[in-house]
C-alpha cells in the first residue's frame, strides 16, 4: 500500500508537470501564430494538434520521426540518470549513421548486424567525452560539444572517400551530395517492414519504431532492476558516496556515456536504415541528437516517458509541417522549438507541483537537512500512526 | 526606560514544512551574559537570525529599549547596535585582518580610505579587551581562535553593545574557551549585553547570568544560572533525564588488526604535511580516539586509511596483510567499515531510499544480487531487520528516501550499515555531529557495544568530551602528527587541550619540574 502511495504521487507530479509545460508551449505557439497570421491562427493551432491522427499516413510520419527521437531522448535521459550531461548526442548520431551506412553498404551486411555497427559507432563517439571526464576531469559539455563538430565534418569527409556511400556511385544522380537510396546499394540492409507500410499506405513505416520501443525498455530494466543500474545511478546522485562505498565512479563515467552513445548512433542508424532519408553531405549538425535533449526533460529522464514524449514532439512537428504552405517553414520551426523550449520547464514546473503538494500535507518532516529533528524516542513520530 | 535593551516578544517563523519559532520570548538586560540553550533544530539559530534581519517573523515584536524596532537586514541590526560572530565566519580569506574588519564600515575622507585612523581604533580596542591579532596578516594564515578575534573586534568596531556569540566555543581549544570567556565577561562588566548560544551545559554554567531554553521551536523558560544546575538545564533542553556519562566495561584489547607505520601526506599544489611520520595501532577490543581541533589532519588520516586517498609514504598493515595499496573496495571486502564525517556528502546516497543505503557497501554480494540483477525482496527483509535492529525510525519503512530522514535517524543508517558488515575495524568519524543528546547517547552505546563484540574501533571527534567518554586510549592529533597518547583512564581535559594546541608531553614535564 504504502510503496504504491508515494510512487503515485511522484508520477501523478512528473505527469502533470510535463502536461503543464506543453500546455503553455502550445499557448505561446499560437500567440505567436496570432502575431503572424491572425485570421489563420486558430486554424494553424487545430491542424497542429490533430493533423498527425488525421489519417494512417500522417501517423506512420509521426512514428518514423519518433523512432531517433526515443534513441536520442534516452540517450540524453540515461545520462542525466548517471549524472552526466550528454549534449553530444548529435554527433554520436552522426557517428552511427556512418557506421550503419558503412556496414550496410560497403559491406553488405543485413540490417540487423548494420544497427549492431551503428551503435558501435556510437559508444566508440560517446567513450571520448566519457575518458576525459573520468581520467582528466574535463567537463562533458565541452568535449562533447565540440566532438559534435568534429563528427559532421569527419563523417562528410569519410563518406567522400568511399565511393559506394555516395549516390552517384549507383547511377541515378551526378550531385555527389548525398548517401545512395539504401535499397539500390543493398536491399537486405533496409529496416523490414512486415506489411505496416501496405496496412497505413505509408513507405516511412518499418520494425524500427519496435525495436526503439524495446531498447527504452531494456533501459528502464538496466536502470531499475540491475546491480549495474545501482551503481551507475548511485554515481549520478552522488559520486563522493559512490566513491566512498568502493565503486568504481571512473569507470562507471565511462561506460556511462558509451551506453549513451550507443543509444543515439542507434537512431541515427535506425533513422537511415529505414530506406527512406538519405544523409546530405551538409556542415550542420542534426536536430534529431539536440531533440533528444527536451525529450528526456519532458520524460524527466524515465526511459518509458521518453516514449510518450518523443512521440509527441514528433506528432507536433508533422502538425507543424502540415501549415505550409500558409506559413513559412522558419514560422513553424519558431513554434515548434518554442513548445520543446517550454517543455523543458517540466523540471521547474514538477518542483511547483512539488511544493503544492507539501504545503497540501503540511507535515511535520522538515525539508531542511538542518533543521531536521528528531522525535523524542518515547513517542512515535506522526507518520508511524497509520501503520497500527 | 525599560530594564531590557532588547526584546523579542511572541516571534514566531515559519519554513515550508516546519514551525522554527513557536511563540517565542526573549529579554535581554544590560551588562549581562545571556545564554539561549537549545538542541540542533529547537529554532536557535532561526531567532538570532530574526534578531540580526535575515529573517522575517510572521508574528510578534522585537523592542529595542522598551521601543518597538523592525529589522530588515543586517545593516538595520548593526544600526541598532547588534554585532554577531557567526558560527560559520563571515570573513574575506584573501583579505588582511585589518580589511576585514573595516569591510562594510569604512572611514573614508571624499572617498579615500582614512586606514591610519582605522588602525588607531582597531589597536586601541585590541589592547583594551586583550584581543592579540596581527592586522597585518591575512585571514587565510592565520589560526581560527584568531580569526574569531577578528570577528569580535568587527563587532567593537562598529560600536555594537549587543554582541551575538552563536556556538563560538565549538572551534576552539579548551584554553582558547577560557580566554573566550574572560572576553566575555569583560564585556559584560563594561556594560555590553551578550547572547550566548550554546548546546554546552558547562560553558553555560561557567560564564552565564541568565538562561533561555528553547526546544522544538518552542519557548520552554528562562532561568537565573544560580539558581539551576547543568542536569536541570538538561532536562529543560531535552524534555527528560539524561545520562551524561556512558556506561563501560574496562577493555580487553586481543591481537593488534590496524598498524599504522610512518604515514605521510603530502599536498602536491603547496608542498604542505598533512600527514607527518604518523604511527599507531589498534587492536580487537578497544576504542581508540583521535583528539585534535578541526584541520590537524584527521580527515585526512581517514582518508588515507579507508582508499580515498594515497598516502606519499608509509605503510598500513591490516591483519597480516599490507593494504596501502588497495583500493576502498577490497578494504572494504576485508572488513574495514567506515562511518564517514560528512553523512550527506559521503555516507548516504540522499536520492536513494532507505533500503537501497543499507546495501550501499554490500549491494555486489550474492546477498542482494543474482546474475546481474538485484534481489529487491531481500533488500527489502535486510531493510526491516535493520530498522527493528537499530531503531530506525522511518515514515515508509525501506522505502523512506534517505532525504526526508532526520540526522539522527539517517546516522542511524549510516551505523546500522556499517556495523551489520560485521566489519574487524569500525573507523568512526565524527559520529554524533550535530545529533542531539538522546541519539549521541544511543550512538556512543553503540560504539561500544561494537568494542565488546571484539572489533577495533577508531574513533575520530572534535568533541572532547566525547573522545574522552568513550575512548579507551586517546591519541592527540596536531599538525598532521601525533603529539600525545593517554590512556583513557589517565586523560585530564586541560592536558589534552595544551596537547591539541601543539605542546608535547616533553613541554608538560619541564613544566611540572
Amino acid at each position: 500500500m504504502k510503496r504504491r502511495r508515494t510512487f503515485n504521487s511522484s508520477l501523478l507530479t512528473t505527469i502533470l508537470s510535463a502536461v503543464g509545460a506543453i500546455i503553455i508551449g502550445l499557448f505561446i505557439g499560437y500567440l505567436l501564430l496570432l502575431i503572424t497570421k491572425p485570421d489563420r491562427a486558430w486554424w494553424g493551432l487545430q491542424r497542429i494538434l490533430t493533423i498527425g491522427f488525421s489519417d494512417p499516413n500522417k501517423f506512420a510520419k509521426v512514428l518514423y520521426q519518433a523512432m531517433p527521437l526515443i534513441c536520442t531522448g534516452l540517450s540524453v535521459a540515461f545520462a542525466f540518470k548517471t549524472g552526466l550531461f550528454n549534449i553530444g548526442a548529435t554527433g554520436q548520431y552522426t557517428v552511427g549513421t556512418f557506421f550503419g551506412l558503412f556496414a550496410g553498404i560497403q559491406w553488405q551486411l543485413p540490417w540487423y548486424l548494420a544497427l549492431i555497427a551503428a551503435m558501435i559507432g556510437g559508444a566508440i563517439w560517446g567513450a571520448i567525452p566519457g575518458i576525459c571526464k573520468a581520467l582528466f576531469n574535463v567537463n562533458e559539455v565541452i568535449t562533447s560539444i565540440m566532438f559534435n563538430w568534429i563528427a559532421v565534418f569527419a563523417v562528410n569527409m569519410a563518406f567522400l572517400n568511399f565511393p559506394m556511400l555516395v549516390v552517384d556511385f549507383w547511377g541515378k544522380s551526378s550531385i555527389g551530395d548525398r548517401t545512395p537510396v539504401l535499397a539500390d546499394a543493398n536491399a537486405s540492409a533496409v529496416l523490414p517492414k512486415l506489411g505496416l507500410d501496405e496496412l497505413m499506405n505509408s513507405s516511412l513505416v518499418n520494425i524500427g519504431i519496435f525495436l526503439a520501443i524495446i531498447v527504452a525498455v531494456i533501459i528502464w530494466v538496466l536502470l531499475q532492476k540491475t546491480t549495474f543500474g545501482y551503481e551507475i545511478k548511485a554515481c549520478g546522485y552522488n559520486r563522493d558516496a559512490s566513491q566512498y562505498a568502493g565503486i568504481n565512479a571512473k569507470r562507471n563515467i565511462i561506460y556511462s556515456f558509451m551506453i549513451s552513445g550507443a543509444l543515439a548512433g542507434l537512431g541515427g542508424g535506425l533513422y537511415y536504415l529505414s530506406g527512406t532519408g538519405q544523409y546530405t553531405f551538409l556542415k550542420v549538425l542534426l536536430p534529431a541528437g539536440f531533440n533528444g535533449i527536451p525529450v528526456a526533460l519532458l520524460a524527466n529522464s524515465h526511459p518509458i516517458g521518453v516514449i510518450v514524449s518523443a512521440l509527441f514532439i514528433s506528432y507536433i512537428q508533422v502538425g507543424g509541417d502540415a501549415l505550409q504552405p500558409r506559413f513559412v517553414r522558419e514560422n513553424i520551426d519558431i513554434i515548434i522549438g518554442v513548445i520543446i523550449y517550454v517543455s523543458a520547464f517540466a523540471l521547474v514546473l514538477k518542483l511547483w507541483f512539488e511544493k503544492l503538494f507539501v504545503k497540501r500535507s503540511m507535515s511535520a518532516v522538515s525539508l531542511r537537512d538542518d533543521d531536521a529533528e528528531l522525535p523524542p524516542p518515547d513517542e512515535p513520530k506522526g507518520k508511524d500512526g497509520d501503520n497500527v | 526606560m525599560s530594564e531590557y535593551i532588547i526584546e523579542m516578544v511572541g516571534i514566531r517563523k515559519v519554513f515550508p514544512g516546519v514551525i522554527a519559532n513557536d511563540n517565542i520570548t526573549l529579554q535581554l538586560k544590560k551588562g549581562e551574559i545571556h545564554a539561549l540553550l537549545g538542541e540542533n533544530g529547537a529554532g536557535k539559530s532561526t531567532l538570532m537570525g530574526v534578531l540580526f534581519g535575515m529573517y522575517q517573523p510572521e508574528a510578534g515584536e522585537i523592542r529595542k529599549d522598551g521601543k518597538p524596532v523592525r529589522i530588515h537586514n543586517p545593516n538595520d541590526a548593526n544600526n541598532l547596535g547588534i554585532g554577531m560572530v557567526h558560527q560559520h565566519f563571515k570573513l574575506v580569506e584573501v583579505f588582511s585582518v585589518m580589511d576585514n574588519i573595516m569591510l562594510g564600515a569604512e572611514d573614508t575622507h571624499l572617498g579615500i580610505l582614512q586606514k591610519n585612523k582605522v588602525r588607531d581604533k582597531v589597536l586601541r580596542l585590541s589592547e583594551k579587551y586583550k584581543l592579540k591579532v596581527d592586522l597585518d596578516a591575512v585571514i587565510e594564515d592565520i589560526s581560527v581562535g584568531m580569526q574569531q578575534r577578528v570577528e569580535i573586534l568587527k563587532m567593537l568596531y562598529r560600536d555594537n553593545d549587543i554582541l551575538i556569540f552563536d556556538e563560538p566555543t565549538a572551534v576552539l581549544t579548551p584554553q582558547e574557551i577560557e580566554e573566550l570567556m574572560q572576553t566575555m565577561r569583560n564585556f559584560a562588566n563594561e556594560g555590553k549585553s551578550i547572547l550566548f548560544i550554546t548546546h554546552k551545559l558547562n560553558e553555560i554554567m561557567a560564564v552565564a547570568d541568565r538562561c533561555t531554553v528553547l526546544r522544538k521551536g518552542k519557548y520552554i523558560g528562562t532561568v537565573d544560572i544560580k539558581d539551576a544546575s547543568a542536569d536541570s538545564l538538561a532536562e529543560m533542553m531535552v524534555g527528560r533525564k539524561v545520562n551524561f556519562k556512558v556506561d563501560k566495561k574496562p577493555c580487553n584489547p586481543k591481537d593488534t588488526i590496524l598498524r599504522v607505520n610512518n604515514l605521510s601526506l603530502t599536498t602536491a599544489a603547496s608542498g604542505k604535511h598533512k600527514l607527518h611520520n604518523v604511527s599507531f595501532n589498534v587492536r580487537a577490543g578497544e576504542i581508540v580516539g583521535i583528539a585534535g581541533i578541526e584541520g590537524n589532519g584527521q580527515s585526512e588520516l581517514v582518508y588515507v586509511l579507508t582508499g580515498m586517498l594515497k598516502p606519499t609514504s608509509g605503510t598500513i598493515t591490516f591483519g597480516e596483510h599490507d593494504i596501502t595499496k588497495y583500493s576502498i573496495r577490497e578494504r572494504n571486502d576485508m572488513g574495514i567499515a567506515h562511518i564517514p564525517e560528512d553523512r550527506h556528502r559521503y555516507g548516504l546516497v540522499l536520492d536513494y531510499n532507505l533500503a537501497e543505503n543499507l546495501i550501499l557497501k554490500s549491494y555486489y554480494t550474492s546477498q542482494f544480487n543474482q546474475h546481474g540483477f538485484l534481489r529487491f525482496l531481500e533488500m527489502e527483509t535486510h531493510a526491516q531487520k535493520l530498522i527493528e535492529g537499530f531503531d530506525i525510525r522511518a515514515g515508509e519503512g525501506g522505502d523512506t528516501p534517505a532525504r526526508s530522514m532526520s540526522g539522527g535517524n539517517q546516522q542511524k543508517a549510516i551505523i546500522a550499515r556499517e556495523v551489520s558488515l560485521s566489519p574487524k575495524l569500525l573507523i568512526a568519524v565524527q559520529p554524533t555531529r550535530g545529533l542531539d543528546v538522546g541519539a549521541i547517547e544511543y550512538i556512543q552505546k553503540q560504539l561500544i557495544a561494537a568494542r565488546d563484540a571484539g572489533r577495533a574501533v577508531l574513533l575520530v571527534s572534535l568533541e572532547l568530551e566525547e573522545i574522552m567518554n568513550v575512548s579507551d586510549r586517546i591519541l592527540v592529533m596536531y599538525e598532521g602528527k601525533i603529539v600525545a597518547e593517554v590512556e583513557g583512564e589517565h586523560a585530564v581535559r586541560q592536558e589534552l587541550g595544551l596537547y591539541m594546541a601543539g605542546a608535547t608531553p616533553n613541554d608538560m614535564s619541564q613544566e611540572v619540574v
